[in-house]
């Protein structure tokens, strides 16, 4: 564990960075109280058990609850609505984490030699799982 | 974190107070959520385009009622502590009051985890 080597205050990369970790996850939380309220008016409440409901909030995918044979899943719920909000939440999601490990890296790694390598290393998992995400997201719409 | 000096694993043992231990808490439970996303959308990436049986393996064990009380337990800790940060970041001026916000924040936390684990045992107990 080592200090870290704060910037100095203004706009710069670091504050937009906290300051979206902060915003991403406040907007993950609306996201999935969205997603909660929209599948209870949709009959949630009546077609599924506590772990589908929450399977549902974190991730509102027609796959993602196919254990709990809920009837009209895929017409009524695999829409362009479900679908936007699984990109936004997984977006989010992501960012967030990996910004998470960024933090982590540099709370550990520190100014170094390793420390480019560690943040290309993050930056490089951000974008590949964000590519398999959304393959999953667009190939389970159909 | 103990500012320019090098403690290691010592580190986490260091003598802190409630809101130290909801910052380590917050770290572990970011890493397990990490390690738990991860892995579930590359093994449900295998299991839709069917690459293998592996990934059916996992999401089995992912989808185990003793595993589900594990990752609840990352998942609620991590959003509300970290909705008790932004609250913190947003009005600074709480911050004196930072122990008592962590008092509530267990408060808050531990009934609504109470009664999920229970929602959970109850419905594999009973079969549903």
């Amino acid at each position: 564990m080592r200090p870290r080597y704060v910037p100095n205050r203004g706009i710069n990369l670091d504050y937009i960075l906290w300051l979206f970790t902060r915003i991403s996850g406040l907007g993950i939380i609306l996201l999935c109280l969205i997603g909660l309220a929209s599948a209870m008016y949709m009959g949630a409440r009546l077609q599924m058990d506590l772990p589908t409901v929450l399977r549902w909030t974190f991730l509102p995918n027609p796959n993602h609850v196919v254990n709990s044979n809920i009837p009209d899943v895929v017409p009524g719920w695999a829409n362009a609505f479900w679908q936007i909000m699984q990109f936004l939440i997984v977006t989010f999601a992501f960012t967030h984490a990996a910004n998470g490990l960024r933090m982590f890296a540099e709370d550990y790694v520190g100014h170094t030699i390793l420390q480019p390598f560690v943040r290309a290393f993050i930056a490089l998992i951000w974008v590949a799982m964000l590519i398999i995400a959304y393959y999953v997201i667009i190939g389970s719409a159909y | 974190m103990a500012y320019g000096k090098y403690t290691g694993f010592k580190g986490w043992l260091y003598k802190g107070s409630t809101p130290y231990y909801a910052f380590a808490l917050h770290r572990l439970t970011a890493l397990g959520i990490i390690l738990f996303v991860g892995i579930h959308v590359l093994s449900s990436f295998s299991m839709q385009q069917v690459l293998g049986t592996w990934g059916t393996t996992i999401n089995a064990i992912y989808e185990a009622w003793w595993f589900q009380i594990i990752v609840i337990f990352c998942v609620i800790f991590h959003t509300f502590n970290g909705f008790r940060v932004a609250i913190l970041d947003i009005w600074p001026r709480f911050i004196k009051y930072e122990k008592e916000t962590v008092y509530l924040l267990w408060a808050i936390f531990i009934p609504i985890y109470l009664l999920t684990v229970f929602i959970l045992v109850y419905g594999k107990l009973s079969g549903g």
